[in-house]
């Protein structure tokens, strides 16, 4: 019963926190906000998969690309698909797709997840380093499918003019939806299965777990969010190319997952904070740097090298990353024991 | 009547050019405690993983109450009433022993994804459920002080009775133990013998089992097949077993001409 409360008293204190950050803050930390609220729900929903349901792929960066285009397409108006198409006429189908904003990356998401199912058959056909390398390859494939269907896609030069609807009250609420979203999940049976196929499929399979099953229902659950999340994101930034959805993205996601702790929501949900928001508060190192009265000048890059000494070390010393495949409630519930 | 839980029919079973199993048959009767018994690479688990369906055999059929269910995905095995044990005992690491047992359970929570994504009434109402009878199986095992404990902290033995409970869990007809005594002191071994016969009892269970210690076998088992590479050597007592000549030379080795 405390529980419940104490979980009410979080989702409404968090609530309040969004809609007073929407009115109050200047548009640059806002936007700061807003790259740590979707890439949350781009990491919690890819932690579902590689961390919760241990299958090592390498996808999201397809599934973003999937949601984001989806959701441009339905939001801008068919006189300004016209305009815009530059390389050859937009498809008939391109200009009759329109929807409302939650209406679109809601199908985003949906387009994304169905992707997943059919992509489930292939892809568990392998296991571990194989499955990485089959994943790896689709989120090729969708880029290059971009770049090389300029009557769907407008090709490399990408869509602008997405309607700007995503503001931090919508990402924000979507990224708190998806955090009790997997929090749900992971405390379940479905959560425990996909935990027993990370640990021993012939044994799940032997306590009659369908692992097959289990693996496409973690899968297609992260490819919605994440289908989602690059919906959010085509909305925010109101442009896309081919080149953002590249495999720097899954690479940073990867890195949020594996230094939050592979498997906990809690824990991605702390390393987007450290690490979306770190590569925004370590920025005055590409400044000019002053050490003791002397003018060292300025070094760009200087941010991503300290950056990434400084996820070194947290990894040296967290090496199942913060909250190892623990939620930080569990360490609380220890304590007071 | 027809009393018999599982039939093995001239079951062959072939890796490339190696034969594992050689046109293997016997019958396990319902309520019975039936030993597989051998020296090492005879096949003992072979069979066990033909049963599950880990294994398709080249030949014959694995007959379970009387409907064909050879080569039948493992899973689904498991719905029909049949839950194994491992050799090397094969907990889910980073679950609690409560986590491990529940996972057992899971055919019974049936609730839907959409279900538990929204916490509806039946959620909350199935999980109590498994909880209860989850804490049930570990009081039999006396286990229920280490819940929420990760399983694989726990003693060898603990660990054991960890995965015996945990396959109890799916509710099954016939139990095939792998060698459960392996790796246990004589004290540990008397405890779980004890426990076979309670849940054999409780349970209302029939048990196949692989083991090596003939001391456990011949306390526990009614009747047992001894294999020797791949092929059955001998049918029987217990007691008839330890006295038989083949089944000796082919533990001992054959001394008849040296």
């Amino acid at each position: 019963m405390k529980k419940i409360v104490r979980n009410i008293v979080l989702i409404i204190a968090t609530l309040l926190f969004i809609l007073y950050a929407q009115k109050n803050f200047d548009s640059y930390t806002l936007s700061i906000l807003n790259n740590i609220a979707i890439f949350a729900i781009l990491a919690l929903s890819y932690n579902l998969i590689n961390g919760v349901a241990g299958q090592f792929s390498l996808e999201p960066n397809g599934f973003v690309a999937i949601g984001a285009y989806f959701t441009a397409i339905l939001l801008i108006p068919a006189e300004t698909k016209v305009d815009m198409f530059a390389l050859v006429d937009p498809a008939p189908i391109i200009l009759q797709m329109k929807a409302q904003f939650l209406p679109a990356i809601v199908i985003g998401g949906i387009a994304a997840a169905l992707v997943a199912l059919l992509l489930s058959f292939p892809v568990f056909r392998v296991r571990g380093d194989y499955l990485a390398i089959v994943t790896l390859g689709f989120g090729f494939i969708i880029r290059i499918f971009a770049i090389n269907n300029p009557a769907y896609t407008n090709g490399a030069m990408g869509l602008n003019d997405i309607p700007s609807n995503a503001n931090f009250i919508w990402i924000g609420s979507i990224a708190l939806i998806t955090f009790i979203v997997m929090i749900h999940i992971i405390n379940s049976k479905f959560g425990r299965a996909m935990k027993s196929v990370r640990d021993d499929e012939d044994a799940a399979t032997a306590m009659g777990i369908n692992t097959f099953k289990m693996k496409t229902y973690a899968f297609m659950t992260s490819a919605f969010f994440e289908g989602l999340g690059g919906g959010l994101l085509a909305s925010m930034l109101t442009t896309i190319t081919p080149d953002q959805f590249s495999f720097l993205l899954t690479f940073q996601l990867l890195i949020i997952i594996v230094l939050g702790g592979l498997g906990s929501m809690s824990g991605a949900l702390i390393a987007t904070i450290l690490v979306m928001g770190g590569m925004e508060w370590l920025r005055f190192l590409d400044d000019n740097i002053v050490l003791f009265g002397k003018d060292f000048g300025a070094h760009p890059g200087t941010r991503m090298v300290v950056f990434s000494i400084i996820l070194i070390i947290m990894m040296l010393f967290a090496r199942r990353g913060i909250l190892g495949d623990k939620e930080l409630f569990d360490y609380f519930k220890k304590k007071s024991k | 009547m027809d009393n018999s839980i599982l039939k093995i029919e001239n079951i062959t079973m072939q890796f490339g050019g190696v034969t594992a199993i050689k046109d293997l048959s016997f019958e396990v009767q319902k309520g019975q405690i039936y030993g597989l018994i051998g020296p090492n690479g005879a096949g003992k688990t072979t069979i066990f993983n033909i049963i599950t369906g880990n294994l398709t055999p080249t030949n014959g059929f694995v007959i379970f109450e009387n409907e064909n269910i050879t080569s039948t995905k493992p899973n689904r095995v498991v719905y029909k009433g049949i839950a194994r044990t491992f050799q090397n005992i094969r907990l889910f690491k980073s679950m609690t022993v409560l986590e491990n047992i529940l996972i057992g359970f899971d055919a019974q929570a049936n609730y839907s994804y959409f279900e538990a994504i929204l916490r509806l009434p039946r959620f909350f109402k199935k999980e109590k459920e498994i909880r209860q009878k989850a804490y049930e199986l570990m009081k039999i095992f006396g286990i229920e002080e280490f819940a929420d404990t990760n399983a694989t902290a726990l003693s060898y033995g603990n660990q054991r009775k960890v995965e015996i409970a945990r396959a109890l869990a799916t509710n099954p007809k016939l139990l095939l133990l792998d060698e459960p005594a392996a790796g246990m002191n004589p004290n540990e071994t008397a405890e779980l013998s004890d426990i076979i016969h309670k849940i054999k009892k409780d349970f209302d269970l029939t048990i196949l089992l692989i083991e090596h210690d003939m001391k456990f076998v011949n306390a526990m088992c009614n009747q047992l097949t001894v294999l020797d590479y791949g092929a059955k050597i001998f049918e029987g007592k217990p007691a008839d077993a330890i006295v038989d000549q083949k089944v000796i030379s082919a533990y001992l080795g054959d001394f008849s001409h040296a």
